[in-house]
């Protein structure tokens, strides 16, 4: 028999490639096109090769605020997962308090950025802030608008109250789906409470503790509104994570070919860890 | 090892607003020796699993009592009663060995290292898992897992009682006879009370020396099988048990004597009473065509290979029949008769006594 070429089918695939293109492929490109040249403006580029990477990854300053961004995250991590994971254990699994529980551990959740930086940066602020006011009443030194550790904490405690909410559901969620056999079983067992924690609960959390601690590595390492909000990076440039250094060099400096690579750095970091992480853990699932 | 024995045992979860309380237990007075093998049969939601559960403590009854050798344990913890409970679903550490796994309940009861170990090593062989003993639990098949399930309630030496809560729900049809016969050995080789939940009456009848009959909330009759077959004490256990079960039809009381389907049957009450209302049941392997009988339309003969189902019609009422091979099925007017020894009387539902009588 033979074949009929006819590609006219490609037409069909059209609309999807136009669509992909306009939301992603185009808009990345034209990063990458920065990236590699170098403009004095009237719109006049220079191809500049790598420089801007060399540029980039060999700078003090990405370097420091590199080492901010992972040490933030990384502090939220290990702050937000376990604080997560002991509250959704603490949550009732029936009765009418669980709707209230649920209700109020979404709260955080639907406020939008900005006003959550807004809301922190009045509710610490030393003088008129019902927290700094608080803290300083308290005989502790407190003004996260000039102090490098209080903006920290400020920060750090602000991301843990926005955000360990989206681990409790997550977690809270995970500890619902564990048959009620696994609990009689450890009964019958005599397993201890610990045990039931180590050897039920925390294995079957695993997948949802796995989607969580990505969501909140990769929602942690591109933060920007909040503290941008909250601190402004300062003081000085003590909480100028990443994505602020970023907008600082694309948008105060206009430097779009260092902003540029810096971009595709930032993306690449985070595609890297990502996999890592969810190779490493689904590697062990199989074993 | 003890004799368990449950006292007037009621049971209610609690109602939803607004709606009457349920006894899911309605009432129940039951002993299980030391050493047997039983079975506890019923249809899904007629108690089965609450009255495990009761047993093994997970629940505490509504009303009544749980005796072990005598001892109130009503209110004694689950770990206290030394039990062990096999599950619908395979329950395994997943992230333990299968020797893990085994030596679980043993090192949370504070036992040495040194007597676990040949300990375990005894009860893997005794279950086929000496190969997979130091695997990741998680990777094994679903009788794999559910033989660790048992084997966790195997390796305690203090075991009152194994309890199987369907345990071979998930198991592959052709592992289903291995196991089962797995299990019926290791009854014999451990001697533990064995009480296993199901509503197939299969595994029932095979697995049992003696069978509890569940029927919303009560046990409607403990029996052998062959006992449960040939005098079902409540209707529930005529067309529960057997295949197909037993046909019931509406029965009056005419001077002492059982009418049914327009014929006195040679059948009447033992000990007279009032009532009018009967149901006579027969199973379908004591239905057999006689000249003699009553005359029914016979509607369709279905060959089971070593028997057939011969479904007949009379007065509005269908009977069923079995047939053995090679017996013929008379083709014009067809007359059946019951055999009066395997012919009984139920009112409200519960056997009466009978004796003959000269229709």
């Amino acid at each position: 028999m033979n074949k009929i070429s006819n590609q006219r089918a490609w037409w069909l695939v059209v609309p999807v490639v136009v669509l992909v293109a306009f939301n992603a492929l185009i808009p990345l490109m034209t990063v990458v096109n920065y990236s590699v040249q170098e403009t004095f403006g009237n719109n006049l580029f220079f191809w500049h090769g790598v420089g801007w990477f060399e540029q980039v990854l060999t700078s003090e300053r990405f370097h420091a605020s590199l080492f901010r961004q992972l040490a933030f995250t990384g502090m939220i991590l290990i702050i937000e997962v376990p604080l997560g994971i002991a509250v959704a254990l603490c949550m009732p699994r029936k009765g009418p308090w669980v709707s209230v529980c649920l209700v109020l551990m979404a709260l955080p959740l639907l406020i939008p950025w900005n006003v959550v930086g807004a809301m922190w940066n009045i509710f610490a602020l030393p003088d008129i802030g019902l927290l700094g006011r608080m803290i300083n009443g308290l005989g502790i030194d407190y003004n996260f608008t000039q102090q490098p550790v209080a903006a920290w904490s400020t920060t750090v405690l602000m991301d843990v109250w926005h955000w360990t909410s989206l681990v409790v559901l997550l977690t809270y969620a995970g500890l619902c789906s564990i048959p009620d056999a696994y609990y009689q079983a450890a009964r019958i067992d005599g397993a201890s409470s610990w045990s039931v924690f180590r050897f039920i609960q925390l294995p079957k959390l695993k997948r949802v503790l796995t989607i969580a601690v990505l969501l909140r590595f990769m929602d942690s390492f591109m933060i920007y509104t909040e503290p941008f909000v909250l601190t402004g990076g300062g003081p000085g440039n003590t909480t100028t994570f990443l994505s602020i250094d970023l907008v600082k060099i694309a948008l105060g400096q206009f430097d779009l070919g260092p902003a540029a690579a810096m971009s595709l750095i930032y993306f690449l970091v985070v595609l890297l860890v990502c996999w890592v992480f969810y190779t490493a853990m689904m590697r062990n699932e199989e074993q | 090892m003890a004799r368990i024995e449950l006292k007037n045992i009621r049971h209610s979860y609690p109602a939803a607003k607004g709606e009457d309380q349920v006894w899911a237990l309605e009432e129940v007075n039951q002993v299980w020796e030391d050493g047997g093998a039983y079975a506890l049969l019923g249809p899904s939601g007629c108690g089965k699993t609450t009255l495990l559960n009761i047993i093994s403590g997970l629940l505490t009854p509504t009303e009544g009592s749980v005796l072990f050798d005598d001892k109130n344990m009503t209110q004694v913890a689950t770990i206290d009663r030394h039990i062990a409970q096999v599950f619908q679903f395979p329950v395994v550490y997943d992230t333990m060995t299968v020797y893990q796994n085994l030596a679980f309940p043993l090192r949370n009861r504070g036992m040495n290292h040194s007597d676990i170990e040949p300990r375990v090593k005894e009860i893997a062989e005794m279950l086929d898992l000496t190969e997979s003993l130091y695997n990741r639990a998680a990777g094994l098949t679903a009788d794999g897992k559910q033989k660790i399930s048992l084997g966790r309630g195997l390796v305690r030496p203090d075991v009152n009682v194994i309890m199987f809560d369907e345990p071979l729900t998930v198991i592959d049809p052709h592992l289903k006879w291995q196991l089962r016969s797995k299990l019926k050995q290791l009854h014999q080789q451990v001697g533990t009370t064995m009480i296993y939940v199901t509503h197939d009456q299969t595994e029932a009848l095979t697995f049992a020396e003696t069978v509890v009959v569940m029927y919303e909330g009560r046990v409607v009759q403990v029996g052998t099988p062959v006992e449960l077959f040939e005098e079902p004490k409540h209707t529930f256990v005529g067309h529960f048990i057997g295949s197909p079960g037993m046909n019931l039809l509406p029965c009056e009381n005419v001077d002492r004597k059982a009418h049914c389907l327009g014929s006195a049957l040679g059948i009447a009450e033992k000990n007279e009473t009032q009532s009018e209302q009967f149901q006579v049941g027969v199973r379908p392997e004591f239905v057999y065509f006689d000249e003699v009988g009553i005359p029914v339309n016979l509607n369709k003969v279905d060959d089971l290979g070593r028997y057939k189902v011969a479904e007949v019609e009379t007065h509005g009422h269908v009977i069923k029949m079995i047939v053995d091979e090679g017996e013929d099925i008379p083709g014009e007017n067809p007359r059946i008769c019951f055999d009066l020894d395997h012919t009984r009387l139920y009112r409200d539902g519960w056997m009466v006594e009978t004796e003959e009588v000269m229709p």
